[in-house]
Protein backbone atom coordinates (compact mmCIF):
# COMPACT_ATOMS: atom_id res chain seq x y z
CA UNK A 1 0.00 0.00 0.00
CA UNK A 2 1.29 3.56 -0.69
CA UNK A 3 2.23 5.81 2.39
CA UNK A 4 -0.40 8.42 1.50
CA UNK A 5 -2.93 5.77 1.31
CA UNK A 6 -1.83 3.60 4.96
CA UNK A 7 -1.98 7.37 6.05
CA UNK A 8 -5.60 8.53 4.75
CA UNK A 9 -6.26 5.15 6.85
CA UNK A 10 -5.48 6.73 9.80
CA UNK A 11 -7.47 9.87 9.13
CA UNK A 12 -10.71 7.97 7.78
CA UNK A 13 -11.10 4.97 9.56
CA UNK A 14 -13.92 3.52 7.54
CA UNK A 15 -12.59 1.41 5.15
CA UNK A 16 -15.73 1.07 2.70
CA UNK A 17 -15.14 4.87 1.34
CA UNK A 18 -11.39 3.90 0.65
CA UNK A 19 -10.75 1.22 -0.57
CA UNK A 20 -13.01 -0.39 -2.98
CA UNK A 21 -11.34 -4.57 -2.54
CA UNK A 22 -14.55 -4.49 0.62
CA UNK A 23 -17.82 -5.54 -0.03
CA UNK A 24 -20.37 -6.39 1.72
CA UNK A 25 -20.75 -10.34 1.34
CA UNK A 26 -24.13 -10.97 -0.80
CA UNK A 27 -25.95 -13.15 1.36
CA UNK A 28 -29.22 -14.20 -0.74
CA UNK A 29 -32.57 -15.14 1.38
CA UNK A 30 -32.56 -18.50 2.35
CA UNK A 31 -35.12 -21.04 0.50
CA UNK A 32 -38.53 -21.26 3.40
CA UNK A 33 -40.42 -23.99 1.14
CA UNK A 34 -39.60 -27.19 0.17
CA UNK A 35 -39.13 -26.45 -3.47
CA UNK A 36 -36.30 -24.03 -2.53
CA UNK A 37 -34.76 -26.00 -0.37
CA UNK A 38 -34.45 -28.58 -3.10
CA UNK A 39 -33.34 -26.27 -5.26
CA UNK A 40 -30.94 -24.79 -3.05
CA UNK A 41 -29.26 -28.60 -2.44
CA UNK A 42 -28.88 -29.28 -6.25
CA UNK A 43 -27.17 -26.41 -6.91
CA UNK A 44 -24.59 -26.72 -3.91
CA UNK A 45 -24.67 -30.14 -5.16
CA UNK A 46 -23.86 -29.49 -8.60
CA UNK A 47 -21.72 -26.56 -8.53
CA UNK A 48 -18.44 -28.61 -8.24
CA UNK A 49 -17.31 -26.59 -5.39
CA UNK A 50 -16.19 -29.72 -3.79
CA UNK A 51 -13.52 -30.03 -7.43
CA UNK A 52 -12.33 -26.75 -6.40
CA UNK A 53 -11.07 -27.92 -2.99
CA UNK A 54 -9.36 -31.04 -4.35
CA UNK A 55 -7.55 -29.04 -7.20
CA UNK A 56 -6.60 -26.56 -4.67
CA UNK A 57 -4.80 -29.25 -2.40
CA UNK A 58 -3.30 -30.75 -5.52
CA UNK A 59 -1.97 -28.04 -7.09
CA UNK A 60 0.33 -27.46 -3.89
CA UNK A 61 1.47 -30.91 -3.65
CA UNK A 62 2.48 -30.51 -7.64
CA UNK A 63 3.99 -26.54 -6.56
CA UNK A 64 5.52 -28.04 -3.92
CA UNK A 65 6.21 -25.11 -2.53
CA UNK A 66 6.45 -25.44 1.06
CA UNK A 67 7.63 -22.76 3.93
CA UNK A 68 8.87 -25.50 6.21
CA UNK A 69 11.90 -24.09 7.95
CA UNK A 70 13.20 -27.05 9.25
CA UNK A 71 13.94 -25.20 12.78
CA UNK A 72 17.30 -26.49 14.87
CA UNK A 73 19.03 -26.19 11.41
CA UNK A 74 17.35 -23.19 9.91
CA UNK A 75 15.96 -20.10 11.94
CA UNK A 76 13.87 -17.48 11.15
CA UNK A 77 16.00 -14.12 11.06
CA UNK A 78 14.53 -12.02 14.38
CA UNK A 79 14.24 -8.62 14.18
CA UNK A 80 17.01 -6.21 16.29
CA UNK A 81 14.19 -5.15 18.69
CA UNK A 82 13.77 -8.47 19.74
CA UNK A 83 13.30 -9.04 23.38
CA UNK A 84 15.46 -12.32 24.32
CA UNK A 85 17.60 -12.50 27.04
CA UNK A 86 19.33 -9.44 28.55
CA UNK A 87 22.94 -8.22 27.69
CA UNK A 88 25.12 -5.45 29.26
CA UNK A 89 27.02 -2.99 27.02
CA UNK A 90 30.27 -0.91 27.24
CA UNK A 91 31.30 1.99 26.40
CA UNK A 92 32.65 2.17 23.23
CA UNK A 93 35.08 4.76 23.79
CA UNK A 94 37.12 2.51 26.85
CA UNK A 95 35.59 -0.69 26.70
CA UNK A 96 34.14 -0.32 30.69
CA UNK A 97 31.09 -0.99 31.83
CA UNK A 98 27.95 1.19 31.24
CA UNK A 99 26.22 0.55 34.07
CA UNK A 100 26.37 3.20 36.37
CA UNK A 101 24.39 1.54 39.08
CA UNK A 102 21.78 3.84 39.36
CA UNK A 103 19.09 0.96 40.26
CA UNK A 104 16.30 2.29 37.79
CA UNK A 105 15.86 -1.20 36.20
CA UNK A 106 15.56 -2.97 39.79
CA UNK A 107 12.75 -0.39 40.64
CA UNK A 108 11.04 -0.42 37.65
CA UNK A 109 10.74 -3.90 36.77
CA UNK A 110 7.07 -5.29 37.08
CA UNK A 111 7.54 -9.09 38.21
CA UNK A 112 10.57 -8.00 40.41
CA UNK A 113 13.38 -10.28 38.87
CA UNK A 114 16.37 -7.36 39.06
CA UNK A 115 18.55 -7.33 41.97
CA UNK A 116 21.03 -5.10 42.26
CA UNK A 117 23.31 -4.00 44.95
CA UNK A 118 26.02 -1.49 44.61
CA UNK A 119 29.23 -0.01 46.74
CA UNK A 120 31.52 2.57 46.07
CA UNK A 121 34.75 2.24 44.61
CA UNK A 122 37.99 3.74 45.93
CA UNK A 123 37.80 6.70 43.25
CA UNK A 124 34.16 7.27 44.77
CA UNK A 125 32.41 5.86 42.04
CA UNK A 126 29.18 3.45 42.57
CA UNK A 127 30.68 0.04 41.22
CA UNK A 128 27.88 -3.03 40.98
CA UNK A 129 28.64 -5.57 42.90
CA UNK A 130 25.96 -7.90 42.53
CA UNK A 131 23.39 -7.83 39.50
CA UNK A 132 21.39 -10.77 38.79
CA UNK A 133 17.89 -11.52 37.13
CA UNK A 134 15.45 -13.95 37.66
CA UNK A 135 14.49 -15.24 34.03
CA UNK A 136 11.94 -17.44 35.17
CA UNK A 137 10.13 -14.26 36.57
CA UNK A 138 11.18 -12.04 33.58
CA UNK A 139 8.31 -11.38 31.52
CA UNK A 140 10.32 -9.45 28.58
CA UNK A 141 8.56 -6.66 29.01
CA UNK A 142 11.32 -4.51 27.96
CA UNK A 143 10.81 -1.57 30.77
CA UNK A 144 14.17 -2.06 32.23
CA UNK A 145 15.85 -1.63 28.77
CA UNK A 146 13.99 1.36 28.59
CA UNK A 147 14.23 2.76 31.32
CA UNK A 148 18.10 2.60 31.79
CA UNK A 149 19.61 5.79 31.31
CA UNK A 150 23.14 4.57 29.98
CA UNK A 151 21.91 2.23 27.46
CA UNK A 152 23.58 -0.56 30.06
CA UNK A 153 21.20 -3.18 30.29
CA UNK A 154 19.42 -4.30 26.49
CA UNK A 155 17.88 -7.36 25.83
CA UNK A 156 19.69 -10.14 22.80
CA UNK A 157 19.10 -12.31 20.36
CA UNK A 158 18.95 -15.40 22.71
CA UNK A 159 15.55 -16.71 22.47
CA UNK A 160 16.66 -20.71 23.35
CA UNK A 161 16.25 -21.00 26.99
CA UNK A 162 16.12 -24.59 28.93
CA UNK A 163 16.65 -24.41 32.56
CA UNK A 164 16.42 -27.27 35.30
CA UNK A 165 15.07 -25.38 37.57
CA UNK A 166 12.41 -22.29 37.66
CA UNK A 167 14.59 -19.71 39.20
CA UNK A 168 17.24 -19.42 36.44
CA UNK A 169 19.40 -16.52 37.54
CA UNK A 170 21.92 -14.62 34.88
CA UNK A 171 24.36 -13.03 36.45
CA UNK A 172 25.90 -9.69 35.79
CA UNK A 173 29.05 -11.07 34.01
CA UNK A 174 27.45 -13.61 31.74
CA UNK A 175 25.60 -10.67 30.55
CA UNK A 176 28.05 -8.34 29.97
CA UNK A 177 29.79 -8.19 26.34
CA UNK A 178 33.12 -9.95 26.68
CA UNK A 179 36.11 -7.68 26.26
CA UNK A 180 37.32 -9.43 23.42
CA UNK A 181 34.36 -9.13 21.19
CA UNK A 182 34.61 -5.78 22.35
CA UNK A 183 37.95 -5.27 21.42
CA UNK A 184 36.92 -6.68 18.03
CA UNK A 185 34.69 -3.79 18.00
CA UNK A 186 31.71 -5.91 17.41
CA UNK A 187 29.02 -5.53 19.71
CA UNK A 188 25.96 -4.86 18.57
CA UNK A 189 23.51 -1.88 20.07
CA UNK A 190 20.04 -2.81 21.07
CA UNK A 191 17.34 -1.21 18.24
CA UNK A 192 14.33 -1.35 20.42
CA UNK A 193 12.89 0.32 23.42
CA UNK A 194 15.31 3.36 24.73
CA UNK A 195 17.70 3.17 22.11
CA UNK A 196 18.77 6.02 20.59
CA UNK A 197 16.12 5.95 17.57
CA UNK A 198 18.07 7.10 14.32
CA UNK A 199 18.58 10.71 13.40
CA UNK A 200 18.15 11.71 16.96
CA UNK A 201 20.81 14.35 16.32
CA UNK A 202 18.49 16.23 13.73
CA UNK A 203 15.52 15.95 15.93
CA UNK A 204 16.77 17.10 19.22
CA UNK A 205 15.78 20.58 20.49
CA UNK A 206 17.67 22.56 22.38
CA UNK A 207 16.68 23.57 25.88
CA UNK A 208 15.95 26.85 26.74
CA UNK A 209 18.40 28.36 28.93
CA UNK A 210 15.55 29.54 31.21
CA UNK A 211 14.09 26.20 31.98
CA UNK B 1 -10.08 -81.05 3.29
CA UNK B 2 -6.40 -82.25 1.77
CA UNK B 3 -3.71 -81.00 3.55
CA UNK B 4 -2.16 -79.16 1.15
CA UNK B 5 -5.09 -76.75 1.01
CA UNK B 6 -4.61 -76.50 4.41
CA UNK B 7 -1.62 -75.07 4.25
CA UNK B 8 -1.73 -73.51 1.44
CA UNK B 9 -4.91 -71.16 2.90
CA UNK B 10 -2.66 -70.64 6.02
CA UNK B 11 0.37 -69.27 4.54
CA UNK B 12 -1.85 -67.32 1.91
CA UNK B 13 -4.03 -65.85 5.45
CA UNK B 14 -0.15 -65.28 7.63
CA UNK B 15 1.05 -63.21 4.04
CA UNK B 16 -2.02 -61.18 3.72
CA UNK B 17 -1.99 -60.29 7.33
CA UNK B 18 1.59 -59.33 7.12
CA UNK B 19 1.63 -57.14 3.80
CA UNK B 20 -1.21 -55.19 5.40
CA UNK B 21 -0.66 -54.61 8.63
CA UNK B 22 3.03 -53.74 7.10
CA UNK B 23 1.04 -51.83 4.54
CA UNK B 24 -1.04 -49.96 6.85
CA UNK B 25 2.09 -48.35 8.58
CA UNK B 26 3.41 -47.55 5.64
CA UNK B 27 0.00 -45.91 4.80
CA UNK B 28 0.26 -44.14 7.64
CA UNK B 29 3.60 -42.65 6.29
CA UNK B 30 2.02 -41.53 2.79
CA UNK B 31 -1.06 -40.21 4.34
CA UNK B 32 1.40 -37.53 6.55
CA UNK B 33 3.25 -36.96 3.65
CA UNK B 34 0.69 -36.30 1.18
CA UNK B 35 -0.72 -34.31 3.49
CA UNK B 36 1.82 -32.38 4.12
CA UNK B 37 2.84 -31.39 0.81
CA UNK B 38 -0.77 -30.59 0.48
CA UNK B 39 -0.81 -28.03 3.10
CA UNK B 40 2.97 -26.76 2.20
CA UNK B 41 4.30 -28.36 5.08
CA UNK B 42 6.96 -31.01 4.59
CA UNK B 43 5.92 -33.80 6.78
CA UNK B 44 8.49 -36.41 8.31
CA UNK B 45 11.85 -36.12 7.57
CA UNK B 46 13.75 -36.51 10.28
CA UNK B 47 13.97 -40.28 11.10
CA UNK B 48 15.53 -42.32 8.19
CA UNK B 49 16.00 -41.23 4.27
CA UNK B 50 12.76 -39.07 3.64
CA UNK B 51 11.61 -39.91 7.34
CA UNK B 52 11.03 -43.47 6.19
CA UNK B 53 11.97 -44.85 8.95
CA UNK B 54 9.34 -42.97 10.80
CA UNK B 55 7.04 -45.42 10.19
CA UNK B 56 9.22 -48.19 12.39
CA UNK B 57 9.76 -45.62 14.81
CA UNK B 58 5.93 -45.26 15.86
CA UNK B 59 5.62 -49.15 15.59
CA UNK B 60 8.45 -49.33 18.73
CA UNK B 61 6.55 -46.40 20.11
CA UNK B 62 3.23 -48.34 19.93
CA UNK B 63 4.71 -51.60 20.97
CA UNK B 64 6.23 -50.29 23.94
CA UNK B 65 4.33 -48.37 25.03
CA UNK B 66 2.87 -48.79 28.49
CA UNK B 67 -0.91 -50.55 27.92
CA UNK B 68 -3.20 -48.86 30.28
CA UNK B 69 -6.81 -49.69 31.11
CA UNK B 70 -8.16 -46.78 32.67
CA UNK B 71 -10.69 -47.25 36.10
CA UNK B 72 -14.04 -47.63 35.65
CA UNK B 73 -13.81 -49.49 32.40
CA UNK B 74 -15.60 -52.38 31.55
CA UNK B 75 -12.29 -54.02 31.60
CA UNK B 76 -13.21 -57.59 29.36
CA UNK B 77 -14.92 -55.58 27.10
CA UNK B 78 -12.59 -52.31 26.96
CA UNK B 79 -9.68 -54.70 26.09
CA UNK B 80 -11.51 -57.08 23.21
CA UNK B 81 -12.49 -54.03 21.27
CA UNK B 82 -9.64 -53.35 19.54
CA UNK B 83 -9.32 -56.67 18.27
CA UNK B 84 -12.91 -56.75 16.93
CA UNK B 85 -11.47 -54.22 14.95
CA UNK B 86 -8.44 -55.05 13.64
CA UNK B 87 -10.25 -59.03 12.94
CA UNK B 88 -12.87 -57.65 11.26
CA UNK B 89 -10.95 -55.67 9.07
CA UNK B 90 -8.37 -58.83 7.92
CA UNK B 91 -11.53 -61.16 8.19
CA UNK B 92 -13.39 -59.20 5.14
CA UNK B 93 -10.17 -59.29 2.99
CA UNK B 94 -10.93 -63.23 3.17
CA UNK B 95 -13.23 -62.93 0.22
CA UNK B 96 -11.04 -60.03 -1.70
CA UNK B 97 -8.78 -61.54 -4.79
CA UNK B 98 -5.63 -59.06 -4.29
CA UNK B 99 -4.08 -60.16 -7.69
CA UNK B 100 -5.06 -62.75 -10.45
CA UNK B 101 -3.95 -66.14 -10.75
CA UNK B 102 -0.13 -66.87 -11.12
CA UNK B 103 2.11 -69.59 -10.90
CA UNK B 104 4.63 -69.99 -8.70
CA UNK B 105 7.23 -72.86 -8.84
CA UNK B 106 4.54 -74.39 -10.89
CA UNK B 107 2.58 -74.31 -8.52
CA UNK B 108 -0.96 -72.27 -9.10
CA UNK B 109 -1.48 -69.50 -6.86
CA UNK B 110 -5.11 -68.07 -6.34
CA UNK B 111 -4.55 -65.12 -4.09
CA UNK B 112 -7.77 -65.01 -2.37
CA UNK B 113 -8.02 -67.01 0.90
CA UNK B 114 -11.37 -68.48 0.25
CA UNK B 115 -13.66 -67.72 -3.01
CA UNK B 116 -16.91 -68.00 -1.29
CA UNK B 117 -20.31 -67.23 -3.93
CA UNK B 118 -21.36 -64.43 -1.31
CA UNK B 119 -18.09 -63.32 -1.11
CA UNK B 120 -19.47 -59.39 -1.56
CA UNK B 121 -22.22 -60.28 0.84
CA UNK B 122 -19.06 -61.64 3.50
CA UNK B 123 -17.34 -58.82 3.12
CA UNK B 124 -19.95 -56.02 4.09
CA UNK B 125 -21.40 -58.00 6.44
CA UNK B 126 -17.89 -58.39 7.98
CA UNK B 127 -17.20 -55.04 7.61
CA UNK B 128 -20.74 -54.18 9.42
CA UNK B 129 -19.35 -56.04 11.85
CA UNK B 130 -16.49 -53.75 12.43
CA UNK B 131 -18.74 -51.64 13.93
CA UNK B 132 -18.94 -53.43 16.94
CA UNK B 133 -14.89 -52.32 17.31
CA UNK B 134 -15.92 -48.81 18.27
CA UNK B 135 -19.25 -49.11 19.24
CA UNK B 136 -18.21 -51.57 22.64
CA UNK B 137 -14.42 -49.97 23.01
CA UNK B 138 -16.46 -46.49 22.87
CA UNK B 139 -19.02 -47.73 25.42
CA UNK B 140 -16.56 -49.39 27.81
CA UNK B 141 -14.48 -46.62 27.85
CA UNK B 142 -16.21 -44.83 30.67
CA UNK B 143 -15.86 -41.37 29.05
CA UNK B 144 -18.37 -39.20 27.71
CA UNK B 145 -16.49 -38.66 24.40
CA UNK B 146 -15.81 -41.87 23.46
CA UNK B 147 -19.68 -42.55 24.68
CA UNK B 148 -20.76 -39.85 22.25
CA UNK B 149 -18.16 -41.25 19.51
CA UNK B 150 -19.62 -44.95 19.71
CA UNK B 151 -22.99 -43.15 19.28
CA UNK B 152 -22.56 -41.61 16.42
CA UNK B 153 -20.44 -44.23 14.75
CA UNK B 154 -23.72 -47.07 15.67
CA UNK B 155 -25.79 -44.41 13.23
CA UNK B 156 -23.30 -43.60 10.66
CA UNK B 157 -22.59 -47.38 10.22
CA UNK B 158 -26.03 -48.41 10.09
CA UNK B 159 -26.82 -45.98 7.99
CA UNK B 160 -24.20 -46.53 5.62
CA UNK B 161 -24.77 -49.99 5.68
CA UNK B 162 -28.02 -49.20 3.52
CA UNK B 163 -26.60 -47.04 0.84
CA UNK B 164 -23.46 -49.69 0.49
CA UNK B 165 -25.76 -52.62 -0.06
CA UNK B 166 -28.78 -50.62 -2.21
CA UNK B 167 -26.05 -49.27 -4.49
CA UNK B 168 -23.95 -52.41 -5.13
CA UNK B 169 -27.10 -54.45 -5.29
CA UNK B 170 -27.78 -53.10 -9.14
CA UNK B 171 -23.85 -54.06 -10.23
CA UNK B 172 -24.92 -57.48 -8.47
CA UNK B 173 -27.84 -57.60 -10.78
CA UNK B 174 -26.47 -57.18 -14.02
CA UNK B 175 -23.30 -59.61 -13.26
CA UNK B 176 -25.88 -62.23 -11.34
CA UNK B 177 -23.34 -63.36 -8.96
CA UNK B 178 -21.99 -62.07 -5.88
CA UNK B 179 -18.12 -63.45 -6.14
CA UNK B 180 -16.16 -60.49 -7.02
CA UNK B 181 -14.24 -63.44 -9.61
CA UNK B 182 -17.13 -63.17 -11.15
CA UNK B 183 -17.38 -59.54 -11.26
CA UNK B 184 -14.05 -59.15 -12.46
CA UNK B 185 -14.53 -62.18 -14.97
CA UNK B 186 -17.89 -59.89 -16.17
CA UNK B 187 -15.20 -56.62 -17.25
CA UNK B 188 -12.51 -58.80 -18.28
CA UNK B 189 -13.08 -57.26 -21.99
CA UNK B 190 -11.05 -54.18 -21.00
CA UNK B 191 -11.94 -50.86 -20.46
CA UNK B 192 -15.49 -50.62 -22.30
CA UNK B 193 -16.74 -53.13 -19.92
CA UNK B 194 -16.11 -51.59 -16.77
CA UNK B 195 -19.40 -51.54 -14.77
CA UNK B 196 -18.28 -47.84 -13.95
CA UNK B 197 -19.78 -46.96 -17.55
CA UNK B 198 -22.78 -48.96 -16.68
CA UNK B 199 -23.46 -47.96 -13.38
CA UNK B 200 -21.91 -44.61 -12.57
CA UNK B 201 -24.41 -43.50 -9.90
CA UNK B 202 -23.77 -46.82 -7.70
CA UNK B 203 -20.11 -46.36 -8.28
CA UNK B 204 -20.32 -42.57 -6.83
CA UNK B 205 -22.63 -43.41 -4.20
CA UNK B 206 -20.96 -46.54 -2.87
CA UNK B 207 -17.36 -44.53 -2.89
CA UNK B 208 -19.28 -41.67 -0.90
CA UNK B 209 -20.27 -44.79 1.49
CA UNK B 210 -16.64 -46.06 1.78
CA UNK B 211 -15.61 -42.95 3.41
CA UNK B 212 -18.47 -43.54 5.93
CA UNK B 213 -17.52 -47.17 6.25
CA UNK B 214 -13.62 -46.08 6.91
CA UNK B 215 -14.23 -43.72 8.92
CA UNK B 216 -12.09 -40.78 7.09
CA UNK B 217 -13.18 -37.13 6.36
CA UNK B 218 -15.33 -36.01 5.41
CA UNK B 219 -17.22 -38.14 7.20
CA UNK B 220 -14.65 -38.67 9.82
CA UNK B 221 -17.09 -37.90 12.79
CA UNK B 222 -16.77 -40.93 14.58
CA UNK B 223 -13.19 -39.64 15.79
CA UNK B 224 -13.93 -36.25 15.06
CA UNK B 225 -10.08 -34.63 17.11
CA UNK B 226 -11.78 -31.16 17.20
CA UNK B 227 -15.48 -32.29 18.51
CA UNK B 228 -14.54 -35.25 20.93
CA UNK B 229 -11.11 -35.68 21.20
CA UNK B 230 -10.18 -38.95 19.31
CA UNK B 231 -13.73 -40.66 20.09
CA UNK B 232 -14.16 -44.31 21.14
CA UNK B 233 -9.59 -44.52 20.74
CA UNK B 234 -9.57 -41.75 23.39
CA UNK B 235 -8.60 -43.98 26.43
CA UNK B 236 -6.78 -46.23 24.46
CA UNK B 237 -3.34 -46.40 24.63
CA UNK B 238 -0.10 -48.90 23.26
CA UNK B 239 -0.89 -51.35 21.07
CA UNK B 240 -4.86 -51.37 21.79
CA UNK B 241 -5.06 -48.16 20.00
CA UNK B 242 -2.79 -49.29 17.51
CA UNK B 243 -4.62 -52.54 16.68
CA UNK B 244 -7.61 -49.48 15.83
CA UNK B 245 -6.00 -47.84 13.71
CA UNK B 246 -4.76 -51.13 11.44
CA UNK B 247 -7.95 -51.81 11.46
CA UNK B 248 -8.84 -48.08 10.06
CA UNK B 249 -5.84 -48.51 7.26
CA UNK B 250 -6.43 -51.98 6.78
CA UNK B 251 -10.11 -51.36 5.94
CA UNK B 252 -9.03 -48.42 3.86
CA UNK B 253 -7.03 -50.71 1.39
CA UNK B 254 -10.02 -53.17 1.60
CA UNK B 255 -12.54 -51.09 0.49
CA UNK B 256 -10.27 -49.70 -2.21
CA UNK B 257 -10.02 -52.87 -3.21
CA UNK B 258 -13.83 -53.73 -3.39
CA UNK B 259 -14.24 -50.52 -5.60
CA UNK B 260 -11.91 -51.32 -8.26
CA UNK B 261 -12.75 -54.65 -8.31
CA UNK B 262 -16.63 -54.15 -9.20
CA UNK B 263 -16.62 -51.08 -10.43
CA UNK B 264 -13.11 -50.85 -12.26
CA UNK B 265 -12.70 -53.94 -14.01
CA UNK B 266 -9.84 -54.94 -11.18
CA UNK B 267 -7.25 -57.59 -12.85
CA UNK B 268 -8.86 -57.24 -15.68
CA UNK B 269 -7.85 -60.28 -17.76
CA UNK B 270 -5.07 -61.26 -15.46
CA UNK B 271 -2.34 -60.83 -17.33
CA UNK B 272 0.67 -59.07 -15.63
CA UNK B 273 -0.11 -55.94 -16.70
CA UNK B 274 -3.95 -56.50 -15.50
CA UNK B 275 -2.49 -56.63 -11.92
CA UNK B 276 -0.39 -53.48 -12.10
CA UNK B 277 -3.41 -52.20 -13.24
CA UNK B 278 -5.23 -53.09 -10.03
CA UNK B 279 -2.76 -52.03 -7.94
CA UNK B 280 -2.73 -49.01 -9.86
CA UNK B 281 -6.45 -48.16 -9.00
CA UNK B 282 -6.18 -49.12 -5.28
CA UNK B 283 -3.76 -46.61 -5.21
CA UNK B 284 -5.57 -44.63 -6.49
CA UNK B 285 -8.27 -44.83 -4.12
CA UNK B 286 -6.51 -44.92 -1.16
CA UNK B 287 -4.71 -41.53 -2.81
CA UNK B 288 -8.15 -39.87 -2.85
CA UNK B 289 -8.88 -40.97 0.92
CA UNK B 290 -6.32 -38.16 2.05
CA UNK B 291 -6.70 -36.31 -0.92
CA UNK B 292 -10.19 -35.54 0.36
CA UNK B 293 -8.75 -34.88 4.00
CA UNK B 294 -6.65 -32.35 3.24
CA UNK B 295 -9.29 -30.95 1.01
CA UNK B 296 -12.74 -30.86 2.08
CA UNK B 297 -14.20 -30.08 6.00
CA UNK B 298 -15.89 -32.34 7.84
CA UNK B 299 -19.72 -32.59 7.79
CA UNK B 300 -22.02 -32.23 11.14
CA UNK B 301 -23.49 -35.55 12.17
CA UNK B 302 -27.22 -34.19 11.19
CA UNK B 303 -25.93 -33.35 7.77
CA UNK B 304 -24.28 -36.98 7.50
CA UNK B 305 -27.53 -38.54 8.24
CA UNK B 306 -29.21 -36.02 6.24
CA UNK B 307 -27.29 -36.89 2.98
CA UNK B 308 -27.56 -40.83 3.43
CA UNK B 309 -31.54 -40.46 4.23
CA UNK B 310 -33.06 -37.66 2.15
CA UNK B 311 -30.59 -37.86 -1.08
CA UNK B 312 -28.13 -41.18 -1.35
CA UNK B 313 -31.00 -43.85 -0.10
CA UNK B 314 -33.66 -42.11 -2.75
CA UNK B 315 -30.98 -42.23 -5.77
CA UNK B 316 -30.00 -45.45 -4.76
CA UNK B 317 -33.14 -46.92 -4.85
CA UNK B 318 -34.14 -45.37 -8.06
CA UNK B 319 -31.39 -46.34 -9.77
CA UNK B 320 -32.09 -50.29 -8.58
CA UNK B 321 -35.76 -49.75 -10.53
CA UNK B 322 -34.03 -47.75 -13.33
CA UNK B 323 -31.36 -50.76 -13.45
CA UNK B 324 -34.57 -53.13 -13.11
CA UNK B 325 -36.16 -51.68 -16.14
CA UNK B 326 -33.46 -51.58 -18.85
CA UNK B 327 -32.74 -55.53 -17.59
CA UNK B 328 -35.92 -56.57 -18.01
S1 LIG C 1 12.31 -7.29 30.86
FE1 LIG C 1 10.74 -6.53 32.27
S2 LIG C 1 10.46 -8.23 33.67
FE2 LIG C 1 12.35 -8.65 32.61
S3 LIG C 1 13.94 -7.80 33.92
FE3 LIG C 1 13.39 -6.21 32.45
S4 LIG C 1 11.80 -5.01 33.50
FE4 LIG C 1 11.99 -6.95 34.60
S1 LIG D 1 21.55 -1.29 34.06
FE1 LIG D 1 20.99 0.80 33.60
S2 LIG D 1 19.19 1.18 34.86
FE2 LIG D 1 20.16 -0.63 35.67
S3 LIG D 1 21.47 0.06 37.27
FE3 LIG D 1 22.73 -0.03 35.45
S4 LIG D 1 22.59 1.99 34.56
FE4 LIG D 1 20.94 1.85 36.06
Amino acid sequence: MHNEQIEEHFKNRNVTEIDSNYYMVDIAPYPTDGWGKFKRVLKRSFRGELFVGLWVVLREMIKFDTHTIKYPEEKMPIGPRYRAVHEMKRLWESDTERCIGCGLCEKICISNCIRIDTKLDENSRKEVTEYSINLGRCIFCGYCAEVCPELAITHGGEYENASDQREHYIMYQDMLTPLDKMKAGTQLEFEGFGAVTPHEDERVKKTPLAY
Amino acid sequence: METAYLIETVIKIVVILLIFSALAGIGTYFERKVLAFMQRRLGPVNVGPFGLLQVAADGIKLFTKEDIVPKNVVGRIFKIAPVITAATAFMAAAAIPFLPSFTLFGYEVHPIVADINIGILYILGVMGIGLYGPLLGGMASANKFSLLSAARGAAIFISYEVITGLSILAPIMMVGSLSLIDFNEYQAGGITDWIVWSQPVAFILFWIAAFAETGRTPFHLIANDHEIIDGFGTEYSGMRWGLFFIGEYANMFFISFVMALIFLGGYGDGSFLGALGLLAKVAFFFFFFLWTRAAWPDVRPDQLMWLCWKVLMPIAVINIVITGIVMM
